[in-house]
């Protein structure tokens, strides 16, 4: 291999990382308050994860595509591939955050407020850290899938290891498409294998 | 005796169908009144309604002279032991946290606390040094159950709540608990609503026992008398203490 072609390997690799660590960190500051928000609101949580499973439905390529057209958060660049992975890795997220919490056995949440905990005691000291796998699972999986998914970030302009894909497909060229796709793959298997870890160390007891 | 709980005429119904009505029955100080019933007759609800999880449609609870209305719910339940059937222990949390749960939201020195917390685990049989670095599910039902009595005991409540709290044990460990409550009871000198539906259980633990039929107080007798009562539900509770088959 030669430099030129491993320091661009490198460039859209960190390019790549930056991308899924900007997502992961907006879909998580706006999906795990929203879970724990939506697991005390009844009402509105059918609605709310009606939409998001349905945002998730839309093929990427296409969401990539309905975005560009759109003004303040279109475009070509990156802040529109970040918008669009970031629907993604919401549901994930979000999902998971709910389910830790609603997974909370009932006896424990009672005799939490039976024993005289304030409503923030019992999430913060009982209900959030008994979610936490569930929490760090849906974290993962947005992670693992994010990874993927960027990859064709880069037909909107928004780098990352997609470039060597779409250049490779442009060019029949099956080298430099495994360029692109082999890091992201190893991305992705390093970050499951990571996250899993620390899913197992924060399990409680 | 001064009363700590006064019920007045409580009601309660969901969407129509009532759960209580008009309930009476005042706890006294020190006594323990086993509220006995068949699944369903409503005294798990009124349980749930002194320590306000759910709130009347009619009627007063008045708690230490002050209706429970008036009550912060917070001051009120910190005032009142819990200990329901499979314990609710904090699974993330050892058995020392579990027990000084209370003790820890009241701020208290974590010195004091940990004293506390190893006498109170002394005293429902378990050794400190053993027990405190626990974490429930290295416990036995039974052993559960004693740290769910330590925590219920730890801030010194005048009041307990007990919800079946023994109901999924053996009947030997079982035994031994309504025993071991008994004990306690004596020593602590608290005031306990207990919630069974095994009339030996009742027997056993209650001072007075409070009979719900559909809702309503069928009676409410010291245990000597309770075995002479004869209205028909208490008759069908005291059938289940014979042998099946009957008397040959």
């Amino acid at each position: 291999m030669n430099s030129r072609l491993a320091s661009e390997i490198f460039w859209l690799s960190l390019e790549h990382v930056e991308l899924v660590a900007i997502t992961i960190v907006v879909a998580a500051a706006i999906g795990l308050p929203a879970g724990v928000a939506l697991a005390r609101r009844v009402s509105i949580r059918r609605w709310v994860m009606s939409i998001a499973n349905l945002a998730q439905t839309v093929p990427s390529l296409a969401l990539f595509g309905f975005l560009l057209p759109l003004p303040f958060l279109g475009g070509i660049g990156k802040r529109t591939a970040i918008i669009a992975l970031c629907l993604y890795a919401l549901l994930p997220i979000l999902r998971n955050t709910l389910t830790g919490i609603l997974g909370v056995d009932a006896a424990v949440r009672e005799s939490a407020v039976a024993m005289g905990m304030t409503e923030r005691q019992v999430l913060w000291q009982v209900e959030l850290p008994l979610a936490v796998p569930s929490i760090v699972a849906g974290l993962r999986i947005a992670t693992v899938t994010t990874i993927g998914t960027a990859t064709i970030a880069a037909a909107i302009g928004g780098g990352g290891l997609g470039v060597f894909i779409f250049r490779g497909i442009a060019m029949v060229d099956t080298p430099t498409i495994l360029a692109g796709a082999v890091p992201a793959a190893m991305m992705a298997l390093v970050a499951d294998e990571g996250l899993e870890w620390i899913e197992r160390k924060l399990s409680p007891g | 005796m001064a009363n700590i709980l006064e019920i007045r005429d409580l009601c309660y119904a969901i969407e129509g169908r009532p759960i209580l009505r008009g309930v009476t029955l005042d706890v006294a100080e020190g006594e323990t009144v086993a509220l006995l019933g068949r699944s369903g007759s409503g005294k798990t609800t009124l349980l749930k309604m002194v320590n306000r999880l759910l709130h009347p449609n009619g009627g007063e609870i008045r708690f230490e002279g002050k209706s429970s209305a008036d009550w912060d719910p917070i001051r009120l339940r910190r005032r009142m032991g819990y200990v329901i059937q499979d314990a609710g222990l904090f699974p993330h949390w050892t058995v020392e946290a579990n027990v000084g749960l209370v003790l820890k939201l009241e701020n208290w020195p974590p010195s004091d606390a940990r004293r506390r917390v190893e006498m109170l685990l002394d005293m429902v049989g378990l050794l400190p040094d053993e027990f405190a670095g626990r974490y429930p599910r290295q416990l036995s039902g039974g052993q559960k159950q004693r740290v769910g009595i330590a925590r219920a005991l730890a801030a010194d409540p005048p009041l307990l709540l007990m919800d079946e709290p023994f109901a999924a044990l053996d009947p030997i460990t079982r035994f031994e608990m309504q025993r071991q409550f008994v004990e306690l009871r004596r020593s602590f000198h608290k005031a306990a609503l207990f919630v069974t539906h095994d009339v030996r259980e009742a027997l056993t633990v209650g001072s007075r026992i409070a009979l719900f039929q559909d809702g309503a107080l069928d009676l409410v007798l010291p245990p000597a008398e309770f075995l002479r009562a004869g209205t028909p539900e208490a008759r069908a509770f005291l059938a289940s203490l014979e042998p099946a088959g009957g008397p040959s």
